[in-house]
């Protein structure tokens, strides 16, 4: 087939260019990185949608939040209602790649995507987001839960477009994190990550949410380790028991970044980091953004 | 089949006829002519392919050409001012930032980006921001001291 490229600047247009068989490149770090990586040749028919307007901006509805998905990690990190009601993702977004992938990679990307490794896959998943997806046909919602079907595969029909992600409002006293296991500053993937997610009422845990990244074919909750802490003080052992439970659900693969047996044996090191930060944020304790870097020690992380 | 397409590049229109799989760094290496962007691992891990898009750090390698379309690329060549260095470029020769000179394109592009967000980083700061940037002579301790000597004299990059 010709290659071509089209630019679309209203989303009838995109959604046109979707449903005659063209596909969307918005930041171009996944899409064209991958081609360049040998992971799928780059498509003949491309329609670049990052001029597209309405896929922009972070709205804040009923006290959650709408994503356009042209959102950029760089944005994600600079919002200041993401880095305090919602800072697991804020703690993603500030390690995704490079700055350099952070002013291009766009939330919606790296949804649609659909990498087991993503860093915002976990905290989105925790915080319930749902996607909106939309083609010339009309529109559907599908939650995060059930969008991700495989490495790299959605639930997603071709023609249709991810037009923005719903985040529901975060319960009162609400605290979140996530942490990876990684080997270098940026351009990183994670090698392990963990999300958690957690709601405190007089000092008890009321809800919490417990994801894996890099440990499964997709980005997973354990509702084991959930189940682990709720209802406890959040409490050393019930953090420890959660940790082992996250573990204990975790079926990682051997690959270049790590192997299966390291994975394992991080898995609860790395979930016990992500509850233990999400636990002090929820307590008004201070854990600067990005998590990350901060529960290794290091001087990183800043909130400025 | 080619498209016609016209870049802006370090503030001069280029009209080149591209494939609509050429990345930025293909065309401005090979349709606009400035060589100074290096290709070096061609997938996004080592930023000696950086640019500024619209003032924003991109690795040029893994960004489709036509999609610069309409905005302002920004290469090493055009951070000096005619013949007079910028500060950075300046500060690489005198601290010794310079060794094989590979990777000094796609870090002076990283640094100003980060100079002009943050006027005053910590080496810490430096460090983080400048590692999407490979040097293999790991010549970073000299890199940082020649951006940090740019930000403690308060030079605008």
């Amino acid at each position: 087939m010709t290659r071509s490229f089209t630019s679309a600047t209203t989303l009838e247009d995109a959604l046109a260019a979707l449903g005659s068989g063209a596909r969307p490149v918005a930041g171009g770090t996944d899409l064209v990185v991958g081609a360049r990586q040998g992971k799928a040749p780059l498509p003949d028919v491309i329609v670049a949608i990052d001029r597209v307007e309405s896929l922009t901006g972070i709205v804040e509805i009923d006290g959650g939040l709408r994503l356009g998905p042209l959102v950029t990690h760089e944005e994600i990190v600079a919002n200041e209602v993401i880095r305090g009601r919602y800072a697991a993702l804020a703690d993603a977004s500030a390690i995704v790649g490079s700055h350099a992938t952070r002013a291009h990679g766009t939330i919606g990307g790296n949804v649609m995507n659909a990498s087991p490794a993503m860093d915002t896959g976990g905290p989105l998943l925790c915080f319930g987001a749902t996607a909106n997806l939309r083609s010339n046909g009309g529109g559907r919602a599908v939650p995060l839960a059930e969008l991700w079907t495989g490495p790299g595969t959605t639930v997603a029909d071709t023609r249709e477009l991810l037009v923005g992600l719903d985040l529901p409002a975060p319960g009162p006293t609400t605290g979140s994190a996530y942490v990876r296991l990684e080997y270098r500053r940026q351009m990183e993937i994670a090698v392990v990550g963990a999300t958690a997610v957690v709601s405190l009422d007089a000092g008890s845990v009321t809800d919490a949410r417990v994801a894996i990244t890099a440990l499964a074919p997709t980005i997973r909750r354990v509702f084991e380790a959930e189940a682990a802490l709720t209802g406890t003080d959040g409490g050393g052992e019930a953090i420890a028991a959660a940790a082992r439970a996250a573990a204990a659900a975790s079926s990682p693969i051997t690959d270049v970044r790590g192997s299966a047996e390291y994975r394992s044996a991080m898995a609860e090191v790395i979930a016990r980091r992500a509850i233990v930060a999400a636990l002090a944020r929820a307590r008004g304790q201070l854990v600067l953004i990005p998590a990350s870097t901060t529960t290794y020690g290091a001087t990183g992380g800043s909130n400025t | 089949m080619k498209v016609a397409a016209t870049l802006n590049v370090n503030r001069t229109a280029y009209r080149v006829e591209l494939d609509p799989h050429a990345s930025l760094l293909d065309a401005v290496r090979n349709n606009v002519g400035l060589t100074g962007s290096k290709e070096g691992c061609d997938d996004s891990e080592c930023g000696a392919c950086m640019m500024l898009l619209d003032g924003k750090p991109v690795n040029a390698c893994s960004y489709l050409a036509l999609q610069a379309e309409g905005r302002e690329v920004t290469t090493v060549e055009g951070l000096a001012d005619g013949d007079e260095l910028a500060p950075l470029q300046a500060a690489f020769l005198e601290q010794g930032g310079v060794q094989c000179g590979f990777c000094t394109p796609g870090m002076l592009i990283s640094a100003t980006a980060l100079l002009r967000e943050d006027p005053n980083p910590s080496d810490e700061d430096v460090r983080t921001a400048l590692s999407g940037n490979l040097c293999r002579c790991t010549g970073y301790d000299a890199i940082v001291r020649s951006v940090r000597s740019v930000a403690e004299a308060g030079t605008a990059v």
